[in-house]
């Protein structure tokens, strides 16, 4: 039977299994939304801005671990749908973000609304079609979601001409797709897992380095192993964080810029590294002249490019992080290492995170502890900044895909719209999205659908009226030149909750923040925001500067 | 500083629109360097083969191979340099000057040295095609460049394995 190019898209979102579509409507996709005007399998939820649209679409994606879809017009829609498409880019976040585009014979002409989206999304995509005739739609959409899902997980675009919208065209959806150039290697070679191994059994001073990559290939559970096996000591990135508990001995907690010292430490004397699903990104790695001098590297990932780019490896793995860690497991038993490990729980006991508490004003790490009592089953969704590495630092997970950030892009804004998408992933989880005054602002119009939808999202606000992460550094490395992040102008967004139909809740006091949470867990009929208005200059240490060496962590300001 | 290195690429791809744009962009977007670039389409219509040369010290070189293959229309990239040796060659269509007629008899004998067909003549200036690698040209260049010359394109090198070699 013949259907309209709109119709045979939706149908193949369905046959994918697509159960939420993120849009904002537009001309040049209004055949789409037509198509999913009444449709029962595939709930369409219309967004405020197609930012949010794109960055519901990643939330949804990182809680679930299934692939996102975001639905835009062309032009405008499109372009505004680049952050999050970038967003998710730098995180493999396995993504379909689709667009109207202007009828053929318009493109090229700079019609209304005509902008090339794949032009402008080349360097921040997977991969992207333009897709001219109806009858080419099933295919894309079969290959888009294989491609956005498969081997590194990434965004895939697929930019839809008005007129192939419209026109009919036979449905056949491909049992399977085949792509000749596109085959991840998703076994490591078994001679190298077996360099591993033998680098595992000579090492003093072992310690695993895990990234986002092993939440992204679900090996959370062969991540474990590793490191219980082993008894090899773990530092577990801001990617990665859930991926092992941070409550066990064996946790180092976060490493690089803010993290732990200990882990700092650790790579600095460490004689091999582990790493696996993690990219030596500069956050992590510091000045890569001083990056663990003395340590032999294994890195274990599904992307070839990832390998070598930033330090030299010894025992490069390509390979499925999941697959990689179940052939090692078969070959590793306790390492040897008890001095090693003594001096680890020395650091970790020595330098643990820590802040002075104020008896008059609301310590921002104090809510995150608090917050962690009340809700440490939570998926936390947190925004970009100061707050966010609070966030990291003092909430304790346990469990992958717990904690949602933009690690890569750094995305402020990204925090809301993606907490969203998470809650309708996982309607059954709490979802707390832990934000910052500043990023806050940015996508605060995604309150609109959560209050329509009911959505019962935490959203706690760690208010400091600055732009806080620039702020410090202007503090320590501009001579206090506050330019440009004074908030104090900012709104009351207590008072804005309400105007937006949620709850609002203000506090201002440390004795506050206790009854404040306890009120926002009584409410399950929609979103609760609190504004806690914090110390207004607390720093976030540790601090490796930029540019400096691990080994040089600023552990604290006193 | 590592030492940088020429390399010349193989990469076939899917004969696809925009997948040059994809192959340029990369190098531009990580600050990569083109020294040359040929495409066309080969005896398979629905591929395309790329030849590219580049430079970079070892790091940048094996960047350059690995990212190629992440593109998802690259079908196989093979570093001639290091796989094997390799046949390569390049044409140039120059444009001498030829207003004194004996100078025109000099030109065509200097061609002749080189192996260049005339496949354009007017009063005033001659087409030559010349073929070969980089060295050869360069000095064809070198030596035209001293009648004058008035126009000049090249294809970009163009290169295969040797035939058992694949």
């Amino acid at each position: 039977m013949e259907l309209s190019g709109a119709q045979i898209l939706v149908d193949g979102l369905k046959r994918e299994g697509v159960e939420y579509i993120f849009g904002v409507n537009g001309g040049a996709a209004m055949p789409i939304f037509d198509a999913l005007y009444g449709e029962t399998e595939i709930k369409l939820i219309p967004m405020r801005h197609e930012q949010g649209a794109s960055h519901a679409a990643d939330g949804y994606a990182r809680a679930t671990g299934k692939v996102g879809v975001a639905l835009a017009t062309s032009g405008p829609g499109a372009t505004n749908l680049v952050t999050g498409i970038a967003t998710a880019y730098m995180d493999s976040i396995p993504m379909v973000a689709i667009t109207g585009q202007v009828f053929t014979h318009y493109i090229g002409s700079d019609a209304f609304q005509e902008c090339d989206v794949i032009g402008v999304t080349r360097p921040i995509c997977k991969h992207s079609y333009l897709i001219k005739s109806s009858d080419e739609i099933a295919d894309v959409v079969a290959e888009a979601f294989h491609i956005a899902k498969t081997g590194k997980p990434g965004p895939v675009i697929i930019d839809i001409a008005k007129d192939a919208q419209n026109n009919e065209a036979l449905f056949q959806y491909p049992e399977t797709v085949d792509i000749r150039s596109y085959k991840p290697q998703v076994h490591g070679e078994p001679a190298q897992i077996d360099k591993a191994a033998a680098l595992i059994k000579e090492a003093k001073r072992p310690m695993i380095y895990a990234g986002g990559g092993v939440v992204l290939a679900n090996a959370s559970e062969e991540l474990r192993q590793l490191t219980l096996n082993t008894q090899i000591p773990i530092t577990v990135t801001l990617m990665g964080l859930g991926a092992f508990p941070e409550t066990h001995p064996l946790a180092m907690e976060m490493p690089g810029m803010h993290g732990s010292c200990c882990a700092n430490y650790a790579f600095t004397d460490s004689d091999l590294i582990i790493a696996v699903g993690a990219r030596f990104d500069d956050r992590v790695t510091g000045d890569l002249s001083k990056f663990a001098p003395n340590a032999k590297k294994i890195h274990i990932d599904i992307d070839a490019s990832c390998i070598g780019k930033n330090v030299p490896v010894d025992v490069p793995i390509v390979g499925d992080a999941k697959n990689v860690l179940t052939e090692l497991n078969k070959q590793v038993r306790t390492a040897d290492i008890d001095p090693w490990r003594d001096q680890i729980q020395e650091w970790k006991q020595k330098y643990p995170f820590e802040y002075e508490q104020k008896s008059d004003i609301v310590m921002p790490q104090f809510v995150i502890e608090k917050i962690y009592e009340h809700y440490s089953d939570a998926i936390v969704v947190a925004d970009v900044g100061q707050h966010q590495m609070w966030a990291a630092q003092y909430f304790k997970f346990t469990e992958p895909r717990q904690w949602l950030n933009s690690g890569g892009l750094g995305t402020m804004g990204f925090s809301l719209p993606a907490a969203l998408g998470a809650q309708l992933g996982c309607p059954d989880k709490t979802v707390v999205n832990i934000n910052g005054d500043g990023s806050y602002i940015m996508t605060i119009q995604e309150l609109v659908p959560a209050v329509t939808m009911k959505l019962p999202l935490k959203i706690f606000i760690i208010n400091n009226m600055y732009l806080g992460m620039v702020r410090q550094w202007q503090e320590l490395f501009h001579g206090k030149r506050y330019s440009a992040v004074d908030y104090h102008d900012n709104p009351d967004f207590a008072l804005l909750a309400q105007a937006f139909g949620a709850t609002g809740l203000r506090v201002e006091h440390p004795e506050d923040v206790e009854p404040a949470l306890q009120k926002a867990k009584g409410i399950t009929d929609g979103p609760v925001v609190i504004d806690f208005i914090v110390d207004e200059e607390e720093n976030v240490f540790p601090m490796v500067p930029a540019g400096a060496g691990l080994g040089d962590v600023i552990r604290g300001l006193s | 500083m590592n030492p940088e290195e020429r390399h010349i690429f193989s990469v076939l791809v899917e004969n696809r629109f925009g997948v040059l744009a994809r192959v340029a962009g990369l190098f531009s977007g990580r600050g990569f360097n083109i020294d040359s670039l040929n495409v066309a389409e080969t005896h398979d219509e629905s591929i395309s083969h790329i030849t590219l040369v580049t430079h970079g010290d070892a790091q940048i070189i094996d960047q350059i191979y690995q990212h190629l293959n992440r593109l998802i229309d690259v079908i196989e990239v093979t570093d001639l340099s290091t796989a094997g040796t390799h046949v390569e060659r390049e044409l140039v269509l120059i444009k001498v000057a030829t207003d004194d007629p004996q100078k025109r008899t000099e030109i065509l004998q200097v061609a002749e040295v080189f192996r260049g067909r005339v496949i354009d003549m007017k009063p005033a200036s001659l087409v030559l095609e010349i073929t070969g690698d980089e060295g050869k040209l360069k000095a064809a260049i070198d030596i035209f460049n001293t009648y004058g010359i008035l126009e000049l394109a090249r294809t970009g090198k163009i290169a295969m394995l040797r035939g058992s070699e694949k």
